[in-house]
């Protein structure tokens, strides 16, 4: 129903209606119209202006410094000049990497069997379940992981507890429904003939499975890794909370470390000058890559559609 | 059909989606209070014929119309013409019954509120007065305000006529009005329709040829765009003119 | 023996969903039964007191309500009327795929960096210091895409049928949107809303930012506060009070309960 205007033909008439209606018809259709591509140019807009505000405070301060410095340097002492976000790199990539060996398969499994078993009786009780996962707010996640998962930790590894590990676990436990989601839907979105060619050849449920329908979900499934991937990189609260937040390369799972996120909300606060300037080039880093993961599941759903 | 008053004059009318030409110089007259029965096999244009009466295509991108229709006196392609106000004089009733998600009261308040009644006493004579004449009163009359999606398909289609008949229309298309009905609402509409064509001219488009010569006075035949013949509609179906009309009616082809 | 390898997998998967309700529902017991003995009429409705370690969180509940009302009050509009240029008006593919695209996007920005950019331009740029009016729209941004998303859906759903007829009964195209498509949307649309609020309510990183984490009643809405989210992190991550920690958990997890049963519903009804 997106027309060619079909009112325009006639707004110079007199026809039945007065000419003082006409007009205030087309005056009421042009603010309408201009009104709702307002709130489209908005959210373009919005977009746009994040990139540039973070930019404008990064780009002078990275230039300075070097951005190679910055991602490399290994030392962040910022009261005495030094900006190196290498090991808050590493912390961000230990933890994210944990939350997808930990939440992936998990995640992939109760995909399948959402999508392929589970009678409908069970989905109707285990999917709103999984939205409500979704919905619990991250700062509980990082309460739960400082009263439940941290002790465990400590009781069952020694150590401090708040670590690389206890990290993990909660962005494990994170991304579940987003990679529950799109991986469900991708899965299901295969069509039933390829199943039904498969059992007809002789195939059991999960060699079809395994064999057919996996593979053809591929990029659904690997966009719902990266999608989990871009949660676990860049939630904050949870991870500050559990993860101890030491500025150093961890030697093991069971040491505390800082990703970068954390280190942005936990110095802002009594930043200034040079430092805050780094935190807002620290927040650019995480915002390009992320725009970078978006673009790159963007093209795989596109792929996986065509 | 010269003694007949004539209500709309289609003069050369030619329609394109685009480049594809869906309707080919079409003439002809649809006379007032008289049912006009539209008859061709699928994807001939009747569907695009019936629109062109209302301007339905100014909606569509890439849709252009060539030719006259004269309403009244007036060609109703040109500048001047209000489209508000023309849509008010020529209903139209669609293939499937859609009844608004509102409820039976809504549906049919719902012209006469957009063309500006207000008065709740006025817009319950108008409600009653169009449901009555819909055939429809006696069914809903105590469930005005339930959801119209309730009621059965058949009741549904005349809920929407009842809802074109509250904006006091002069003209009706119906495009294929009875093709998603069961046989006995079938009949009920067919009934329907007679009884308006003592205040309303009619055209409508149908694929049961034997539903044309039970409803119709006259009858157009449309082939590939092209208007093949019309007449009265006895004489199109006992006598018809063109070899095409009559492979068509004693079903040789579409 | 294929037998025994299909049972054998079948049950791990049942086994892993089993296990993902079974943190669900250890993390809600766990919030519910030790956050339940703090609730009471003078935790709800007395503001909190010695850095939190005494007195209630009615600051915070005031803080969440108006921070929360704030974002929804700016993004519902503002997403409702994206989705509807999207759906009703717009004609050019490519001005459609860039809006699209930046809604996209904004779904995957993380919140740290909304909390940057509301605190660059609210807060420092706009000279609104930490404050609810900052945090709000911060938020409003954050529930922007997901608003949007969920409006568009609920437009596309509904048939064009309702749009043909309702044209043809003489209504201009804004009749149509605001009489017929609109109110045919509403389920959908406001299901998207709710769930927003759910989302924006139990927002902590970018409010931190933008909205300061001062203890009292606002007084205004330049007035720095400290909603509930931001009140649990301090509480536990200071260590200042476990007990009311707890109980600041289960007011958020009612919360967003309330929240996603509503969703629930709406949606039951909308099939
Ligand atoms: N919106 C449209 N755009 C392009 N072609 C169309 C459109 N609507 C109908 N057509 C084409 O015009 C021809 C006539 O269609 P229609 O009027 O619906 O036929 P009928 O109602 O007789 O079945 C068909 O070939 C159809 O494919
Ligand atoms: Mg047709």
């Amino acid at each position: 129903m997106k027309s060619a205007d079909f009112d325009q033909l006639n707004h110079r008439g007199e026809g039945r209606f007065p000419p003082l209606l006409l007009n205030f018809r087309t005056i009421s259709r042009k603010i309408a119209s201009a009104t709702f591509f307002f709130c489209a140019l908005f959210v373009v807009a919005t977009v746009l202006s994040i990139v540039v505000m973070l930019g404008v405070k990064a780009v002078p301060f990275l230039n300075r410094v070097g951005v190679w410095t910055f991602l490399t340097g290994t030392e962040w002492k910022p009261l005495r000049g030094h900006f190196g976000i290498a090991p808050m790199i590493a912390g961000t990539a230990y933890v994210t990497l944990g939350a997808l060996i930990l939440g992936g398969p998990l995640g992939l499994g109760v995909a399948v069997f959402l999508a392929e078993l589970a009678p409908s009786r069970i989905k109707e009780i285990l999917n709103p379940l999984i939205d409500l996962l979704a919905g619990i707010p991250s700062v509980v996640y990082g309460f739960y992981g400082i009263t439940v998962i941290v002790p465990w930790i400590r009781r069952i590894f020694g150590g401090p507890g708040f670590s690389v590990l206890a990290a993990s676990v909660v962005l494990g436990v994170m991304i579940l429904p987003t990679i529950v989601n799109v991986a469900r839907e991708a899965i299901a979105a295969v069509p039933d003939d390829y199943r039904e060619g498969s059992l007809a050849l002789g195939a059991s449920r999960w060699q079809t499975i395994f064999g057919v329908v996996l593979p053809a979900a591929r990029s659904g499934i690997i966009a719902a890794i990266i999608l989990g991937l871009g949660r676990a990189f860049g939630e904050t609260m949870a991870v500050v909370m559990v993860a101890g937040n030491m500025v150093a390369f961890p030697k093991s799972i069971l040491e505390p470390t800082r990703t970068l996120t954390s280190n942005v909300v936990l110095e802002m606060g009594y930043a200034t000058g040079d430092h805050q300037a780094a935190l807002f080039a620290t927040g650019f880093v995480l915002l390009l890559f992320i725009l970078t993961l978006n673009l790159a599941s963007h093209w795989l759903t596109k792929k996986g559609v065509s | 059909m010269s003694e007949e008053k004539i209500k709309i004059e289609v003069r050369n009318l030619n329609l394109f989606y685009g480049t594809f030409q869906a309707l080919r110089d079409i003439s002809l007259q649809i006379p007032e209070k008289r049912i006009t029965a539209i008859i061709g096999p699928s994807g001939c244009g009747k569907s695009s014929f019936l629109r062109t009466l209302n301007r339905l295509h100014d909606l569509i991108p890439g849709a252009v119309v060539k030719g006259e229709v004269i309403l009244d006196g007036r060609n109703i392609y040109t500048d001047s013409v209000d489209v508000v106000e023309l849509r008010k004089r020529v209903g139209m009733v669609f293939q499937r019954p859609c009844a608004f998600p509102m409820s039976v009261y809504d549906n049919v308040a719902y012209g006469p509120r957009l063309h500006g009644v207000r008065r709740k006493r006025q817009l319950d004579e108008i409600v009653e007065k169009s449901l009555k004449m819909a055939n429809l009163w006696e069914e809903v009359k105590d469930r005005l305000h339930e959801r119209a999606q309730n009621l059965s398909g058949g009741q549904q289609q005349r809920l929407v006529i009842a809802r074109v008949l509250a904006v006091n229309p002069e003209v009706i298309l119906m495009d294929e009005p009875a093709s998603a009905l069961d046989p006995i609402s079938t009949a009920r509409l067919e009934e329907l329709i007679i009884e308006l064509k003592k205040n309303y001219t009619i055209v409508i488009v149908t694929h049961n040829l034997q539903q044309a010569a039970r409803v119709s006075d006259y009858t157009a035949f449309l082939l590939n765009g092209e208007l093949v013949e019309v007449g009265r509609t006895q004489e199109i179906f006992v006598n018809p003119k063109d070899k095409r009309t009559e492979d068509y009616i004693t079903g040789r082809f579409g | 023996m294929r037998k025994e390898i299909d049972a054998f997998l079948t049950a791990i998967v049942v086994m892993g969903s089993l296990l993902v309700v079974g943190i669900l529902i250890a993390i809600v017991t766990q919030v519910v039964v030790l956050g339940l003995p703090e609730i009471s009429w003078e935790f709800l409705a007395t503001e909190a007191a010695a850095g939190g370690k005494t007195g209630g969180i009615l600051n915070s509940i005031v803080a969440t309500l108006l921070i929360t009302f704030i974002g929804i009050l700016i993004a519902a509009p503002l997403g409702v009327g994206s989705a509807v240029y999207l759906e009703e008006y717009s004609t050019s593919n490519r001005l459609n795929g860039i809006i699209t695209m930046s809604v996209e996007t904004m779904a995957g920005i993380p919140s740290i960096v909304y909390g940057l950019f509301g605190l660059v331009f609210f807060v420092i740029m706009l000279g609104w210091g930490w404050s609810i009016l900052a945090g709000g729209c911060t938020l409003a941004l954050m529930a922007l895409p997901l608003i949007m998303r969920t409006s568009q859906e609920a437009i596309r759903a509904v048939s064009n049928e309702y749009r043909e007829n309702s044209m043809a009964l003489g209504a201009s195209r804004e009749q149509t949107l605001f009489r017929l498509v609109l109110p045919a949307a509403f389920p959908g649309i406001l299901s998207g809303i709710v769930l927003s609020v759910g989302r924006i309510a139990g927002e902590t990183a970018a409010v931190l930012l933008t909205a300061g984490s001062a203890l009292g009643i606002p007084r205004s809405l330049f007035d720095t506060a400290r909603p509930l989210p931001v009140h649990l992190y301090i509480l536990a991550s200071e260590g200042i009070s476990m007990s009311k920690a707890y109980g600041t958990a289960l007011v958020l997890i009612v919360l967003v309960l309330v929240f996603n049963f509503c969703v629930y519903r709406l949606r039951k009804i909308l099939s």
